[in-house]
């Protein structure tokens, strides 16, 4: 650990910008060009998931239409599609690629404390990656146990990939954990250690807060992950019986005996519902940052939103249970979970109100960032509602195990994080790229996004209510469904068809941004938070160039009375006001 | 599961009690003026790599609390035969204890600037440490060899599961002693650096020794 | 603007979408009424938020979108706004939490009263065992399991000597009697999971889970896993029929107990050779089958295959189809046989033929049939040689040309249409993913050659 941080040295020391392509963007300690691998890596696997989700639509649309979907590969789909998106996609997109990119950007530091760590993290991440997608090549293929490889199922006969698919993907998992757990150190002390002069840790947007809180619930969740699987490792190659009873498998005795699935889902969700807001968090933050910006409008209850992040994290590791109300745990702990459970409600709604009183008497500019973050909202609020049908512990005895389930988790954990990671990347595009993205291929991104995927999900609800199981290859003749459910089921896998080609939209743009864009502005949106006021656009190695910033004031002072600009940037000392500048032009 | 939660609830309440007092009273849009200490973390400046070991403990804490949860949870299940501990735990036991101490007479001898007493201080802990890890790996062999396999029972497997984890993280902290032992042999590298490491290992080698004592202690126990 | 309007519409339009939707709950047929009641409730508050939170975020998007001269208000935070919002949605989500606590405590305890059907889960397969007179379930155990003892029920103990014994996914419980459900496992998670009770349970191998109900209507009741358990889970099915009593107590008396079923000799093969004697003018007096005469093999097939295809051909389960030209025929056929007892002394003698295998006529792409087989391989064994604890029939060395009508009949419906042939039901779902005759050739071209 011989390596010294950048922010502890002196601001003297010369940050050389790396110059041969492989320094630059391969073998970089830079924390910017992290963020960008973390976030490239994480989007590449992320359109395999996409993909994976197009197979099982076509089949859940049109069954048995298309000869290269089966039982058995489609087990495998939806399992894949779902750890990619929750562990390698978001995860490692909010914390990694975003974390990554703003922490040492807002609180102006030059980097994070431990460099050499976060590429680190990058390549052990990537690892993880790999041994992810050889699992897809190997004989018996990829597991095909759910993305909550619940044992025994996962490890025995009857499901796909139960010979090396299964093992490399906790190996995946493992070597993930690792590769978080070191970039999450660096997180948590970059946030408590780097901060520039004046900034408390009341001063700092909501961004950075969101991803601190979740970076710490990753750290002390993710080793509950790490202890099932390396359990179920042993129980799969060891025949230890961790997690395995005696059973009669197909008419055979494997061997098993005494263990508790039940034991494997209590370790799994303990991670399983931090990890919601693992995710979550971080796009509260954000979305927070991006509606104050372009609401021009200091964000409404700073303290209440940062205490909210806290008590959500908090509240979030006595949830978990909520996952398992009808598995045959002891079902006097649901009385316990589901009012732990509806609480949560209380800081996350007031989390929403905030939002929307942001709005109010703001004023709003309709930008795509904008438009993203305003969807964000109506989606979160309505996977929120539906959370409450779930979490309270009879509303979950019909509902569990349906569409219902499948079409919220989507909503609240898919298509809401997902609107921020469009806004956030619109919002941040010009500081990463120094170039304007197209405004009218990005708004029209956002319709077809933003109308598509509830035209997926609100009906998918609908599904769950009369009573279609998840994770089912085909329902075939069931007397209590009517039959135009698969009609429904058929729009519904158009509409997601629909959605992932338009997300060709946003590529497109973006490789137009990038060869042909006009230039941006340092600071085209008027932000005041430190990302936006570095000497060099974009930012270069070090950030600061050759002094550190000073901050002065918090990160929401837009609109305030008696200045002239509708923002005063964070640096700006507060016996100064500032000059009236000349942004070229409105948005 | 009341482990883990104990553990949490522990860590938690600590990270609110801090937060809340850094946080409860600011009123972060009025742009008063910050004296320096501001921006300086929680033990002050040029404490980094301190404040990352003290994270890196709360999540090995969290994991060792995750695993014995399992084990109690488990160890209602009916099946569970307690497993008698091979008696060489008990000097493995000691040579930590021992390893741990010198570590901290090595430490303060850093800090009083006693370079000489550096050299030994290191390699008798380094010697001691690897003792207990071939002495867990003995203990193994001994165990297999009177037929207690990782199978037998699932008080084995979890017996195995915890030392095989527990050395892990010992072998994990000797690579760092390694870089500090050999800058010293060596007669390399910058002082106070060396002792900046020699006093994380410390912790972080009192740390495994608890760890190990609780696991110890439950083990015997059940 | 236009963004405010969308936002309006699609506020309406959910609420639309929610009252005019024709997928909804299906009808209550058990005493959860207060399920439905909690979901009402729910639905009254989240929906009431949702419409009034996003018209309001419309009405901000309307009213202060940009306009040049335009000047936010600048507003840190407002506490009385803040703590009144709070106390709000406290009260809101109690309202909410409030029933779902009693309904789940209600759930919770199951009244004395209720009489016991224990459900057992396999990998795809349901089948229930009853108390018996003594209203007491014997001792089971996984590690007992066989196929002479399928539930592992310990033959020592004397509860379990009358326990009734269901081998079949269909269960039959009385109207308006309190039923307690055990679910018990043998192999993997499952979920016992009726739409029209509204309560659903895990099955969890190594322990036993519980959910209690009050039928409150007769009828036919369509029975799901909706627990992951494999590539067959979407096949796994059954039925819950609620009688009236005295229906009930008719059917229940029919079933065979435990000991019953333990103390059913083994078919008696010379016996059955007499009775062999209508078989073999189709099959063949080996029973190798004849093709000209579109009768399949049998020497080979397992014994209990062929006696759950008699049985199914006797009671109309199979061959009832008009398309099954072939079917048809063998219902008088096994007509013939009178009693469970004949059945079972045919199949016997079958078991003495020699298994030579059949004559291959079917020629197809083997390299493409193996990637198909990999499915089916999961039941009926990656030699073809069929698994009884999955209800899969041997396939290899059988009649090829049989096998290709099957899988068309299963996949057209004409043979697994019956409420009751829940296994036929399987292979139909099952063989959907052949899509063309091609695809038939060629995985029974790559069965030709295990």
């Amino acid at each position: 650990m011989s390596y010294v941080a950048i922010a502890d040295r002196d601001h003297e020391q010369e940050h050389h910008d790396p110059q041969t392509f492989i320094t630059k963007y391969v073998y970089s300690q830079d924390h910017k060009v992290i963020a960008l691998q973390y976030g490239g890596t994480a989007i590449l696997v992320g359109l395999i998931a996409l993909g994976l989700s197009a197979m099982m639509r076509l089949q859940l649309g049109f069954p048995d239409e298309f000869s290269f979907i089966n039982p058995e590969n489609y087990y495998q789909f939806i399992t894949m599609h779902g750890m990619i998106m929750v562990i390698y996609l978001l995860t490692a997109l909010f914390l990694g690629g975003f974390g990554n990119y703003l922490i040492p950007l807002m609180i102006g530091s030059r980097d994070m404390v431990f460099p050499f760590l976060n590429m680190l993290s990058y390549w052990v991440y990537l690892l993880s990656v790999i041994i992810l997608i050889i699992s897809f090549f190997v004989p018996g293929g990829s597991t095909g146990a759910g993305w909550t490889l619940y044992p025994p199922q996962a490890i025995m006969q009857g499901t796909p990939g139960i010979d090396m698919g299964i093992i490399l993907m906790l190996v995946s998992l493992a070597v993930f954990i690792v590769a978080f757990t070191m970039g999450g150190l660096n997180y948590v002390t970059t946030v408590l250690q780097a901060r520039c002069k004046g900034m408390t840790l009341m001063r700092m947007p909501l961004s950075v807060w969101g991803i601190f809180i979740a970076t710490i619930l990753g750290l002390l969740a993710f080793p509950a992950l790490l202890v099932s699987a390396i359990m179920m490792i042993f129980d799969k190659t060891l025949l230890t019986s961790f997690f395995m009873p005696a059973i009669s498998s197909m008419g055979t005795d494997p061997g098993y005996t005494g263990g508790s699935p039940i034991l494997f889902q209590h370790l799994f969700w303990f991670f399983g519902h931090p990890e919601v807001y693992i995710v979550a968090l971080p796009a509260f933050g954000i979305v927070s940052d991006l509606l104050s910006t372009h609401a021009r409008k200091n964000i409404f209850g700073y303290r209440m939103m940062v205490w909210a992040i806290i008590a959500i994290g908090g509240l979030s590791f006595v949830v978990w249970a909520h996952h398992m109300y009808v598995s045959g745990m002891n079902p006097y702990f649901g009385f316990f979970f589901a009012t732990t459970t509806l609480i949560i409600a209380v800081p996350t709604a007031i989390k929403v109100y905030n939002w929307v009183l942001t709005l109010w008497e703001g004023n709003i500019h309709l930008r795509t960032p904008m438009l993203f973050s305003i969807g964000f909202i109506f989606t979160f609020i309505h996977g929120g509602l539906t959370g409450l049908f779930l979490g309270n512990v009879t509303i979950d005895l019909p509902l569990s195990d349906t569409y219902f389930v499948v079409a919220h988790f989507h909503m609240v954990m898919g298509v809401s994080p997902i609107l921020v990671v469009f806004g956030a990347i619109y919002h941040w595009w010009p500081k990463i790229t120094g170039k304007m993205y197209n405004e009218t291929l990005g708004k029209w991104h956002f319709w077809m996004t933003f109308l598509g995927t509830y035209a997926i999900y609100l009906p998918m609800h609908y599904l769950g209510f009369a009573g279609v199981p998840r994770r089912y290859f085909a329902m075939g003749n069931t007397e209590f469904l009517p039959d135009s459910a698969q009609d429904l089921n058929a729009a519904i896998t158009i509409s997601a068809l629909f959605v992932a080609a338009t997300q060709l939209l946003f590529f497109i743009n973006m490789i137009w941004s990038l060869t042909r864009g006009p230039k941006s502005d340092p600071n085209p949106w008027d932000a005041t938070t430190l990302e936006w006021q570095t000497p060099d656009h974009p930012p270069k190695h070090g950030n600061w160039g050759h002094e550190l910033p000073e901050v002065h004031r918090w990160a929401y002072d837009y609109s305030v009375p008696g200045y002239e600009d509708d923002f005063i940037p964070q640096n700006v000392p507060s016996d100064v006001a500032p000059a009236g500048r000349d942004h070229g032009g409105e948005h | 599961m009341t482990i883990a939660l104990l553990f949490l609830a522990a860590i938690l309440a600590t990270l609110l009690g801090w937060l809340l007092k850094q946080t409860f009273n600011a009123a972060p849009w009025e742009a008063e003026v910050v004296g320096d200490a501001a921006h300086h973390g929680p033990f002050g400046d040029d404490k980094a790599k301190f404040i990352a070991l003290l994270t890196f403990l709360a999540v090995v804490c969290s994991f060792f609390a995750l695993i014995l949860s399992a084990y109690s949870l488990r160890m209602d299940l009916g099946d569970w035969v307690p497993m008698t501990e091979p008696q060489l735990l008990w000097t493995n036991t000691v040579m930590l204890i021992v390893a741990s101490a010198v570590f901290q007479w090595t430490r303060n001898a850093s800090v009083a600037g006693q370079q000489s007493r550096l050299q030994p201080g290191l390699l008798i802990t380094g010697v001691l440490t690897l003792g207990f890890v071939l002495g867990q790996f003995i203990a193994w062999q001994q165990l297999q060899s009177s037929g207690q396999y990782v199978t037998t029972n699932p008080s084995n497997a979890f017996f195995y599961f915890l030392t095989g984890a527990h050395a892990v993280h010992i072998i994990g902290g000797m690579f760092v002693w390694a870089r500090a032992t050999t800058k010293v042999v060596l007669g390399k590298g910058d002082a106070s650096e060396i002792r900046r490491s020699i006093e994380l290992c410390t912790i972080y080698w009192h740390f495994l020794l608890i760890v190990w004592l609780i696991l110890f202690g439950l083990l015997l126990q059940t | 603007m236009a963004f405010a309007v969308v936002l309006i519409l699609l506020v309406v339009g959910s609420v639309v979408f929610h009252l005019l939707s024709p997928w909804y709950f299906t009808e209550l047929a058990s005493n959860w009424a207060m399920v439905d009641f909690t979901v009402d409730i729910t639905f009254w508050v989240t929906g009431g938020v949702f419409v009034f939170v996003n018209l309001f975020m419309a009405y901000c998007v309307i009213k202060f979108r940009y306009k040049k001269g335009n000047r936010a208000k600048y507003e840190p935070e407002n506490k009385k706004l803040e703590v009144w919002l709070t106390a709000i949605t406290a009260v809101g989500v109690a309202a909410m939490l409030t029933p779902g606590l009693i309904v789940w405590n209600q759930f919770v305890s199951v009244p004395e009263e209720a009489h016991v059907v224990e459900a057992v889960g396999q990998q795809w397969h349901w089948t229930f065992r009853y108390p018996g007179e003594d209203g007491k379930l014997g001792e089971v155990d996984n590690e007992r399991i066989s196929s002479q003892n399928p539930f592992g029920i310990d033959p020592e103990d004397p509860n379990g000597q009358d326990d009734v014994v269901v081998y079949n996914p269909e269960a039959h419980i009385p109207l308006d009697k309190p039923v307690k459900l055990l679910l018990r496992s043998k192999d993997v998670l499952h979920n016992f999971t009726v739409a029209q009770f509204r309560v659903k349970m895990d099955l969890v191998p190594g322990m036993d889970t519980f959910l209690w109900l009050t039928p409150t209507k007769s009828g036919r009741f369509e029975l799901l896993c909706e627990e992951l358990c494999g590539i067959g889970h979407h096949t796994m099915r059954g039925a819950v029929i609620v009688d009236e009593q005295d229906d009930f107590d008719n059917w229940i008396a029919a079933q065979p107990t435990f000991a019953e079923h333990m103390a059913t000799p083994p078919g008696d093969a010379t016996v059955g050779a007499a009775q062999y004697a209508v078989c073999a003018a189709c099959h063949g007096p080996q029973g190798e089958g004849v093709t000209a005469l579109n009768a399949p093999k049998l020497s080979g097939q397992s014994e209990w295959y062929l006696k759950r295809q008699l049985d199914y051909y006797k009671n109309g389960l199979r061959g009832t189809h008009e398309d099954d030209i072939f079917g048809q025929q063998m219902i008088g056929m096994a007509a013939t046989l009178a009693n469970a007892a004949a059945v079972s002394n045919v199949a016997a003698y079958i078991q003495t033929f020699p298994d030579n295998p059949a004559e291959k006529t079917i020629d197809g792409d083997t390299d493409h049939g193996a990637k198909l087989y990999r499915v089916c391989a999961y039941c009926h064994g990656g030699d073809g040689l069929g698994k009884q604890a999955l209800n899969a029939p041997r396939l290899t060395g059988m009649s090829d040309w049989y096998l290709a009508r099957q899988l068309n009949h299963f996949k057209d419906g004409v043979r697994g249409a019956h409420l009751q042939d829940f296994y036929g039901y399987q292979m139909g779902l099952m063989g959907q993913s052949l899509h063309d005759e091609q695809a038939v050739s060629d995985i029974i071209a790559y069965i030709n050659t295990l």
